[in-house]
């Protein structure tokens, strides 16, 4: 069982490192998007420094959505998919390790680059830390349930915009715990309150999602 | 000789029925399967034998009707589902992996065989290219390495949908005695084609769907 999983993380992980330019749009969006504010807003250093997690946090939002896209299409295009339900190892376990590795590839690299955009707007560096760990407990929540949406409509022709509709609402939650838990501390208060929260929101899509997901993936194969 | 398979039995399909788009694609269909035996399945385009074989390996939910694998639905019985080899339409095979990466996968994934992937590459002719990526392979070759999934598990029961699309005609015999070594250990084997294949010696069902 643990077998299977550890081959399928391999085996993604192995095919984004041969497809790397894919997997480095969403991160080169996700840096491009961020530095148009500095550029559209001036050198107004307090509104900049004032909306700064916002800015990072919506725009690390619609990369995580850019970059689910090419999660089961391909499994679904191949037949992989199919060849995956017919395994002993359950579907909504397999599925996991796509996720994890999707999110190694595509998560991880945007929380190392966030310091960098935090310094071009101007963000406190006290507040950098407490902005890594909202990415850090916010990111994988936001690969779990983008998942869903995109496990329902990986069979469709045209998902791109249907699959922003169906999930943009539901990462709502972590947008508000993690850009409150930044005024926080900006204010001089503590966060631990809506860290707490976050975690609990990513322990939630753990133990949830994958059978969701697998379920989706069921329906769309139909 | 070959080990005979462990895990077999009756498959039992009782008044299935399927419809797509509110249409009849089949209704009241039954069929029998025992071990050793082949079933060919034959009909117009769109009669309906790749859904039928989709319901068989659980993709599909039929519309009516019982599949009983044993004396158990296959729905509660998960063992059942492992024990197919299944080889549709699509080649289910990773285009950015090499060939032996591929063969490797679908081993590491089931109850592997134990043949060597070296001899299978060998096989399927393909040992020169073990190292080439999937993609940079012709149609048939891709295939052939679909197909190479058969060898790579134990599985007793094989559901083959239109196998033989553009492999070569040495290709097909070697398939066709692949398939005979299959039902000689046991083995069982659903099947549709649009091509002839020699199953002489075998004990072969056929079925035809009709629109």
């Amino acid at each position: 069982m643990f077998n299977a999983w550890s081959q399928i993380f391999k085996r993604d992980l192995l095919i984004a490192f041969r497809r790397r330019s894919e997997i480095i749009h969403p991160l080169i969006f996700f840096v491009m998007v961020v530095s148009l504010f500095p550029l559209a807003i001036g050198d107004d250093k307090v509104l900049l420094q004032k909306i700064a997690p916002a800015i990072i946090w919506v725009t690390a939002l619609l990369a995580t959505m850019l970059s689910l896209d090419n999660l089961f299409r391909s499994d679904f295009e191949d037949g992989s998919l199919e060849q995956m339900t017919l395994l002993q190892t359950p579907l909504s376990f397999l599925i996991t390790a796509k996720i994890v590795a999707h999110w190694v590839i595509t998560g991880l690299p945007l929380i190392i680059i966030t310091p960098l955009l935090a310094v071009l707007l101007y963000l406190p560096s006290e507040l950098i830390s407490t902005l890594l760990l909202t990415l850090l407990l916010g990111t994988p929540t936001l690969s779990l349930i983008g998942a869903v949406g995109i496990a329902l409509t990986v069979g469709l022709r045209q998902g791109g915009v249907i699959l922003s509709l169906l999930i943009l609402p539901l990462y709502i939650p972590v947008l508000i715990f993690a850009t409150l838990a930044l005024q926080n501390v900006e204010q001089g208060f503590s966060a631990e309150a809506q860290l707490a929260m976050m975690l609990a929101i990513l322990v939630l899509a753990i133990t949830l999602s994958p059978f969701a997901i697998a379920a989706a993936l069921k329906v769309s194969l139909n | 000789m070959d080990k005979q398979y462990s895990y077999t039995a009756q498959l039992k399909v009782k008044k299935l029925a399927c419809w797509r788009n509110s249409q009849v694609l089949f209704d009241d269909l039954s069929l029998d399967l025992l071990p050793e035996n082949v079933l060919f399945l034959q009909g117009e385009n769109g009669s309906g034998k790749t859904s039928l074989l989709r319901i068989l390996c659980g993709f599909r939910l039929p519309d009516e009707g019982k599949i009983t694998w044993g004396n158990q639905t296959i729905y509660s019985n998960p063992e059942y589902f492992q024990n197919i080899s299944y080889v549709g339409h699509k080649n289910g095979i990773k285009d950015e992996l090499t060939v032996e990466e591929n063969l490797n996968l679908m081993r590491s994934m089931a109850t592997a065989s134990e043949i060597k992937t070296e001899v299978v590459l060998k096989e399927i002719g393909l040992f020169k290219q073990a190292d080439v990526l999937t993609r940079q392979l012709s149609a048939g070759q891709k295939r052939k390495l679909a197909l190479a999934r058969l060898m790579m598990t134990n599985n007793s029961f094989w559901i083959l949908d239109e196998p033989f699309t553009s492999l070569d005609t040495a290709s097909v015999v070697f398939f066709e005695s692949l398939i005979k070594k299959h039902i000689a250990r046991g083995g069982m084997l659903i099947l549709t084609s649009h091509h002839d294949i020699d199953l002489s010696g075998l004990s072969v069902n056929r079925l035809s769907l009709t629109n």
